[in-house]
């Protein structure tokens, strides 16, 4: 494999750093401090053809435009919606992500943070743990999940994977997207408020871009209401955190189950006092055996663009 | 006295209902509206003295049936059945019936029935519920969340994938059905063991729980509890599972030797597990509690707002079968 100079942006994945180290000449980002990053930069543009980041990381157009002799930007995550793909276009540099080797595991984080955030699962480990199991006379009653109704935005390879799995449980499914996709089995709603009216659960599985931006805003979030709960896989761009926050405080939303939020890895500190949300730190993905595979997807992909194969996984 | 456990608007011409029960107002009431109720709990008495005065003042009309919804507080056995000879018929508002004498019971033509189908996908539903928050690490990661650890220490490590993973699940009645379905639906793979295959099911039957365990990363207990499966996950079962291997138990804490279990997850020769119930409740070793990779709810898998509205339906069903002379809904006979 001839020497393509890689900019790793952040150590992370162990796995990939290796083999990064091993098959290319692998240059890290987080070896010079945060405020010699430019210089770090300057200093290495000519070298630099390829660049690998993170979902959280991204790629925007200050780091596009430091390096003149950028090819590639192969990301670590499927969500892309940091990278400057206008920018990218212009220039001609390729992106490509990892979807397909994600989609259970986030599918099954989904649909795990439903059961948890009804059934109050940590909630009870916490109440166990703190000695509080006396006879459970007054812990409070939860809510079945089967047979809820589950409302799910963007019916992608994600969306579909979190429906698949809500028919097993006998959850009637519907979903919200730009396209009626005319499913069989599953009810569309032209709106995501009517969607989130017709939901007892009501989960992000859509991309990040400008028209899905705080798609879950106050109307949404009220249409949901006191006994509905939010599951957010997506991002946190996708949902109005203060307005969230405060519905959930006031009980004008019944509960949520997150992955993700607006300033990761800041999670508000209103969230953390409440008793009727789980809180997840944004590891939708977070498997060995996913985390292998999408670091593959990675390396599969520089190694196209090297031997001038089609990339395994363009998005530009 | 009984007198005061007695709805005296519901003492016209409805039969009369021995009720044991130390919570759950919302299915006296409703039992209020149907029956001459005699209640252990309203009474504000200890349970022998209330048995005593309500088999006293029983005439007219005393109790045909019983309903038990504390199982822990009485067993319906002889002494009991002589104190209230007008007993033909019990109702069990639980799954389990290890505090009747069946045998008694049936010699006395005293109808058993329980709670059924009534709990199963709730429980099913808390099964998979745990595994996810096990494999995944949902439990321990809100843990670090909360104590505002994501920002110092970065993100969390790494857990295991679900799909394709092999779980054995230990009874395919109906929650080892419910169970095996929705795991099917994320990809896993289903074995199993019971007494006999079950024709219904296509899943790879194990006679024996030892294969089953040798060839599964998860073991989850769906089970009844009786002679034979006490203790069915030991040693040689965990060792059979392996250092990778996972239990979840959603049976009776006395499916698993708990002891056990907690050497095995200390010595890293379980990799986890997710607990409901445990031998000694409301007892829970202090270990289990500092571990991490262990997700452990307070025998709660039951209790939802739906199973208990089910359960209400469920238990009056059975009241109105026995008292219309027709046969119960869920039965339950001696072996």
């Amino acid at each position: 494999m001839e020497s393509l100079g890689v900019l790793m942006l952040d150590p992370m994945d162990d796995y990939l750093k290796q083999e990064l180290g091993r098959r290319f000449q692998l240059l890290r980002l987080w070896d010079a401090p945060p405020d010699r990053h430019d210089d770090f930069l300057r200093a290495n543009a000519e070298s630099i053809r390829a660049v690998v980041t993170g979902g959280g990381s991204g790629a925007d157009a200050a780091l596009i435009d430091a390096l003149p002799g950028l090819e590639i930007i192969a990301s670590y995550s499927v969500g892309v919606d940091r990278v400057d793909l206008p920018r990218c276009r212009e220039r001609g540099i390729r992106v490509t992500n990892t979807p397909g080797v994600l989609t259970d595991d986030v599918a099954d984080l989904a649909v795990g943070l439903a059961i948890a955030a009804l059934r109050r699962i940590p909630q009870a480990d916490r109440y166990l743990r703190a000695g509080q199991w006396k006879d459970n006379g007054d812990y409070p009653l939860t809510t079945r999940f089967s047979g809820k109704r589950v409302g799910i935005i963007g019916l992608g390879r994600i969306g579909l994977a979190i429906a698949k799995r809500g028919e097993g449980f006998d959850c009637p499914v519907s979903y919200y997207q730009r396209r009626d996709l005319a499913h069989a089995n599953y009810t569309y709603y032209p709106t995501v408020v009517e969607l989130a009216r017709n939901s007892d659960v009501l989960v992000v599985a859509c991309s990040l871009n400008e028209q899905s931006r705080r798609i879950v805003d106050r109307e949404v979030i009220e249409a949901l209401g006191p006994r509905g709960v939010l599951v957010n896989i997506g991002r946190g761009g996708h949902v109005d955190e203060p307005e969230l926050v405060s519905a959930l405080v006031d009980g004008r939303l019944g509960g949520a189950g997150l992955d993700v939020y607006a300033d990761e890895p800041d999670v508000p500190e209103a969230l953390m006092a409440l008793d009727n949300v789980v809180l997840a730190p944004h590891m939708g993905s977070g498997s060995l055996e996913t985390r292998t595979a999408m670091a593959d997807l990675v390396l599969g992909n520089l190694e196209a663009h090297v031997l001038k194969k089609p990339l395994l996984t363009p998005v530009v | 006295m009984a007198s005061h456990a007695v709805d005296a608007a519901a003492s016209g011409e409805s039969p009369t209902l021995l009720l044991i029960r130390r919570s759950d107002a919302a299915l006296a009431a409703a039992l209020r509206q149907r029956y001459r109720v005699l209640d252990s709990f309203a009474s504000g008495e200890p349970l022998p003295a209330f048995l005593a005065a309500a088999a006293a003042a029983a005439a007219p009309d005393p109790p045909r049936a019983a309903v038990i919804v504390s199982s822990s507080v009485v067993r319906v056995d002889a002494a009991l059945l002589d104190a209230f000879p007008s007993l033909r018929c019990v109702v069990n508002t639980g799954a389990g019936v290890e505090h009747v004498d069946l045998g008694e019971c049936a010699r006395r033509g005293v109808a058993v029935a329980n709670s059924g189908a009534v709990y199963s996908v709730d429980v099913a539903d808390h099964a998979v519920g745990l595994l996810v928050a096990v494999l995944r690490r949902v439990s321990e990661a809100e843990r670090f969340v909360r104590r505002g650890l994501w920002p110092v220490q970065g993100d969390y490590p790494l857990g295991s994938k679900l799909g394709g993973k092999r779980v054995g699940i230990i009874g395919m009645g109906r929650i080892g059905s419910l169970i095996a379905t929705r795991l099917q639906a994320f990809g896993c793979v289903i074995y199993y063991n019971s007494r006999r295959p079950k024709d219904s099911v296509s899943y790879k039957y194990f006679p024996h729980v030892l294969d089953l365990a040798t060839e599964s990363d998860v073991l989850i207990v769906a089970c009844a509890l009786n002679k034979e499966t006490r203790h069915i996950v030991n040693k040689d079962i965990l060792d059979a599972l392996g250092k990778d291997g996972i239990i979840i138990n959603i049976g009776r804490g006395a499916h698993i030797d708990e002891a056990e279990l907690v050497r095995a997850l200390n010595d890293g020769r379980t990799a986890g597990a997710g607990l409901d119930v445990f031998e000694n409740e409301p007892e829970v070793s202090a270990e289990l509690l500092s571990m991490n990779n262990v997700v452990l709810t307070h025998h709660m898998a039951v209790f939802t707002l739906e199973s208990k509205s089910d359960m209400c339906d469920h238990t009056i069903a059975n009241l109105e079968a026995f008292f219309s002379g027709k046969p119960l809904l869920t039965p339950v006979l001696p072996k």
